[in-house]
């Protein structure tokens, strides 16, 4: 017999209804764990959707507390839960959500130190890059490929957002694109430079859209493409990005094979 | 139930659509291809859309009979039409 409850066949019938999914689709799901780094504009849609799809298992991680400048875009968080860890506010609202999940939370900042330790704490199946600064997007990257684990990258700033899936052996990983830090204030941050509220909503959910056909083992993943969105003119153009042999940490000969913190040169992450 | 010989049943005529279908589906994954689910079911909407939804999912409805009571018994194989 299958192992759903009456309550879950009829919760996640939409999904079980879909050829490609079925009840053993959604138990793969209930039973899936995903890593969302960053709960704020990107994590915050890409963590509800995942929670609202069954994923059994989520994991949390940030170090921050909820301000008032994060609700025009970071939907997981209440006006009540201003001054409270974004953690804790991401929590409830997926349990509140949905009681299948069981949220794991970790209040810090990744560094060197923590990052490959908290993607062994559940042994996540995939990682979800929500972060808004090019140190951890480049932590997160070695982490990944050190620890053999696949992981959607993305960015948003502006009316602009971009995202690609790292799958080991499959396909590029973010330094075959992007090989080091962009020079110090080249890049602004979307505290500086701004961002139209939705586009974590597009852009975080479609790094959920990755998570759940991974774990279903459907579909096409964004592996060796570059997707861009631009919502002014709206237009998405898929880019094919091949893999770098000579990448410094997923190269045939990696010259990185240590986590490196960079400073963040652009913004104070902490106010 | 039917006259047909099956592998398991299912009783839907306590839920409406889509669970309906949803039930039948889960039931129809635990058994192979080949093997036969018999399922009783309402009159109405059940009986107009679950027949359907298998066929689309390439399953091969063998029979359907009317009961005295209004109800109806179907009797599908999984992947019959695959």
């Amino acid at each position: 017999m299958s192992k759903l409850t009456n309550e879950q066949l009829e919760r996640y019938s939409r999904h079980i209804i879909l050829k490609q999914v079925g009840g053993k689709g959604q138990e793969k799901l209930l039973g899936g764990k995903v890593l969302v780094i960053g709960t704020g504009g990107l994590g915050a849609p890409a963590a509800m959707y995942l929670a609202a799809a069954g994923v059994g298992t989520i994991g949390l991680v940030d170090f921050d507390v909820v301000d008032l400048s994060n609700l025009q875009r970071q939907i997981i968080h209440q006006t009540a839960d201003v001054g409270k860890p974004k953690i804790q506010s991401g929590k409830e609202t997926i349990a509140a959500m949905n009681p299948d999940v069981d949220v794991h939370t970790y209040n810090e900042l990744v560094t060197s130190a923590n990052i490959r330790d908290i993607i062994r704490d559940q042994d996540y199946d995939f990682i979800i890059d929500g972060t808004d600064n090019f140190p951890a997007k480049f932590l997160i990257n070695d982490a990944c490929v050190f620890e053999k684990k696949p992981f959607v990258h993305a960015g948003i700033i502006r009316f602009q957002g971009q995202l690609m899936t790292y799958v080991p052996g499959e396909g590029p990983c973010y330094r075959c694109v992007f090989p080091t830090m962009p020079p110090k204030d080249a890049v602004p941050t979307c505290r500086q430079a701004g961002v139209l509220g939705v586009m974590g909503g597009v852009i975080g959910t479609l790094q959920a859209t990755e998570a759940l056909k991974y774990i279903l083992g459907i579909g096409d993943l964004l592996t060796g493409y570059l997707l861009t969105f631009d919502a002014l003119k709206m237009n998405f153009r898929k880019v094919k990005i091949p893999r770098n042999p000579s990448c410094a940490v997923c190269g045939d000969h990696p010259t990185i094979t240590e986590l490196i913190d960079y400073e963040q040169p652009t913004c104070d992450l902490k106010k | 139930m039917s006259k047909e010989a099956v592998d398991d049943t299912i009783d839907i005529t306590d839920v409406v659509c889509p669970i309906t279908f949803v039930k039948v589906k889960v039931a129809l994954e635990d058994l192979e291809d080949g093997q036969k689910l018999g399922v009783h079911l309402s009159d109405g909407e059940p009986i107009q859309n679950v027949p359907r939804s298998l066929k689309d999912e390439g399953h091969k409805v063998l029979s359907v009979d009317k009961n005295d009571d209004g109800t109806w018994e179907l009797v599908v194989e999984k992947g019959g039409l695959g």
